[in-house]
């Protein structure tokens, strides 16, 4: 359960003020599914950052599972991200010379878990991806879509309850989009809450749930209700 | 994070960026090698002095006729002595317990020779005692016999390089030389290789100290070399012994007495300083490594701001992004240290070639020293990168803004 109520992120660039989230109050519930829609600085980005705990609001409440996160340390936060939230991203930003494997690992790896846990659940996890026969493979041997799969497999490794997806699909043809949308969903289907930020409106109306995000505010949100 | 993990990790990371390693790990190790290189010339300096004086004898006192303290000049050789320095003088000597061996010493140049052969050459007045002290072995024979040292007896124990040049390949032992008109038996030959100090032992001959004070007509002696029990002995033996001569000189207080181990600790401690010396300067290139170590670390954070981002996005705390990078720049550091002591034992080996007589050795703190300083400096100009990482922003270092 999540929950953000009157969340504001504000940026200070030369002597004006920009309101990147203004007034947001939202919630998710466990295993929701919604997509994030807007014009280009409407502040999407932002809203997943506040969310992944990556950005900290100047004010307003953010609960991740009953926890009120704005005043913990940073420390804290980290634990938090490390155990709870997986991130995918436009750019993959995977380790380059890490192969597949060890990217997938990495999670894991920074977090102490033992070498035979992991080797398991890596093996676990490129299983389910489909890509066992590129698990030695470096990110520059990958084609994008299997680079995002990759990706995809080290935001789940450590099973976390809340997958954000900032333009998974931005730098891929739609083939390979269709397939990482199709994965998420499924990760989605298996109980882990989705937000999905995107410009692709084919992409974005997969959702159940449609957010749309104008100046920092939410301007719609449904089926709920709380613009 | 694991150890093992964070190791392989970082290890990783360095082996991603070849060139910038591979330059890094030339620069600390040429500091590593100079140091260590620089620090075994140094010791082996310290060796090699250390070597020669010990071969001089050990625990030694040197007692000289004349007083050189009151004059302030050197001592003098040549008769403005008060009083001689005797026989009796030096037997007295050996009343004092702090002292082991005396050995009273005359010398002069005298033509030696054996048929046609002739020499002229150092001849030495001494006793028995002086084979030890001044650790010298006899080849063949023996030495001088252990006689009442006022009694004459015409026997000569010769230097190598001596008997090498009267007999050439025939046997010395038993024949008889003559040094200026009088007659010796030759009973021993020094073994080879007796030189110290510059003063060559091959090319000398040994007598009876009363067969050469009868001989260059003098009863005054040219020294008396004086072995204290052990090395603390040495001071109370040096009282002792100007004390005794004192005492025999009417309360004239005219020998000079020189301490080897003094001497010896002198040279001793200013190599060591030097070795020191040599050692630090050569450090400063560990500096300067450092510093190297420091930029290409600046420049890996940069490059890798996305990859601090996304270990930041996956739950890394501070710290551990702190530990990747100071790892990574004391593995570097450390890397380059080992690779410096290859490259100094490499080096040390050549010279060892070339300078096969020189005592070329690293002091065992050398590479020690060495390699827990470039790991220091590692560590210490790793800081600052690895604090740029730790401290960026993940929105930021994300999105590359
Ligand atoms: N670090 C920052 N510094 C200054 N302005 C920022 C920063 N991050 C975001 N912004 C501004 O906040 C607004 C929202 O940005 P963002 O959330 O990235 O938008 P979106 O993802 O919807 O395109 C934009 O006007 C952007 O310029
Ligand atoms: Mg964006």
């Amino acid at each position: 359960m999540i929950t953000l109520d009157h969340v504001e992120r504000d940026f200070v660039v030369g002597d004006e003020v920009v309101h990147a989230l203004d007034q947001v109050t939202l919630e998710f519930a466990a295993g929701d599914y919604a997509s994030v829609m807007g014009p280009s600085g409407s502040g999407k980005s932002t809203l997943l950052n506040v969310l992944g705990l990556l950005d900290r609001p100047n004010s307003g409440s953010y609960r991740l599972q009953g926890t009120e996160t704005t005043g913990l340390p940073e420390e804290r936060r980290a634990a938090l991200r490390r155990s709870h939230i997986g991130f995918v991203f436009q750019a993959f930003h995977l380790v380059p010379r890490l192969t597949a494997a060890d990217n997938i690992a990495l999670p894991m790896m920074l977090a102490g878990v033992a070498p035979g846990e992991r080797d398991a659940r890596v093996a676990e996890v490129l299983a389910s991806l489909g890509l066992e026969d590129r698990a030695q493979h470096r990110p520059d041997q990958l084609s994008g879509g299997q680079r995002q799969r990759v990706a995809i497999g080290r935001a789940i490794v450590m099973k976390p309850s809340l997958l954000l997806a900032d333009e998974p699909t931005g730098n891929l043809d739609q083939h390979a989009g269709n397939d990482v949308i199709a994965l998420i969903e499924s990760l989605n289907a298996g109980g882990i809450t989705l937000v999905v930020v995107t410009h692709d409106k084919a992409v974005g109306r997969r959702a159940p749930r449609h957010i749309r995000m104008v100046d920092g505010r939410i301007d719609k949100d449904s089926p709920h209700a709380h613009a | 994070m694991r150890t093992p993990d964070l190791l392989r990790f970082a290890s990783q990371s360095l082996a991603g960026a070849r060139n910038r390693t591979l330059l890094m790990l030339l620069a600390m190790s040429i500091g590593v090698a100079s140091v260590v290189v620089l620090t075994a010339l140094g010791e082996g300096a310290r060796r090699y002095v250390v070597n020669e004086f010990a071969s001089l004898g050990t625990h030694l006192l040197i007692m000289l006729p004349g007083r050189s303290e009151t004059t302030g000049g050197a001592p003098p050789l040549f008769g403005e002595t008060p009083r001689d320095l005797t026989l009796g003088d030096a037997l007295a000597l050996l009343r004092e317990r702090s002292i082991a061996r005396v050995a009273p010493l005359t010398a002069g140049n005298a033509p030696v020779s054996y048929g046609s052969r002739e020499r002229e050459v150092t001849v030495i007045g001494a006793t028995d005692e002086f084979f030890p002290i001044r650790h010298l072995t006899i080849g063949s024979g023996r030495a001088l016999p252990d006689i009442d040292p006022e009694r004459a007896v015409n026997v000569a124990v010769l230097g190598s390089g001596l008997r090498r040049e009267l007999f050439g390949n025939r046997r010395a032992l038993g024949e008889w030389v003559r040094i200026n008109d009088r007659r010796f038996r030759v009973i021993g030959v020094i073994s080879e290789g007796g030189e110290s100090l510059g003063q060559n032992l091959d090319d000398m001959i040994v007598i009876p100290v009363a067969s050469a004070q009868s001989l260059f007509d003098t009863p005054s002696l040219f020294r008396v070399l004086i072995e204290a029990r052990s090395g603390p002995d040495i001071e109370r033996a040096r009282r002792a012994a100007r004390e005794i001569i004192r005492q025999r000189h009417d309360g004239e207080d005219d020998v000079t007495i020189i301490a080897q181990d003094a001497l010896l600790s002198t040279f001793d401690n200013i190599l060591r300083a030097l070795t020191y010396t040599v050692g630090g300067i050569a450090a400063i290139s560990l500096a300067v490594a450092g510093i190297l170590i420091m930029n290409v670390m600046l420049v890996a954070v940069s490059q890798r701001v996305a990859e601090i981002g996304l270990m930041k996005a996956l739950g890394a705390p501070e710290r551990q992004v702190l530990w990747v990078f100071l790892v990574e720049a004391i593995m570097l550091a450390a890397a380059g240290a080992a690779l410096g002591i290859v490259i100094a034992g490499a080096g040390i080996l050549g010279l060892r070639q070339l300078l096969p007589a020189f005592p070329l050795a690293a002091p065992l703190w050398a590479p020690l020293a060495a390699v827990a300083v470039a790991v220091a400096t590692g560590l210490l100009f790793g800081v600052l990168p690895a604090r740029r990482a730790a401290r960026l922003d993940p929105v930021r270092a994300l999105t590359g803004r």
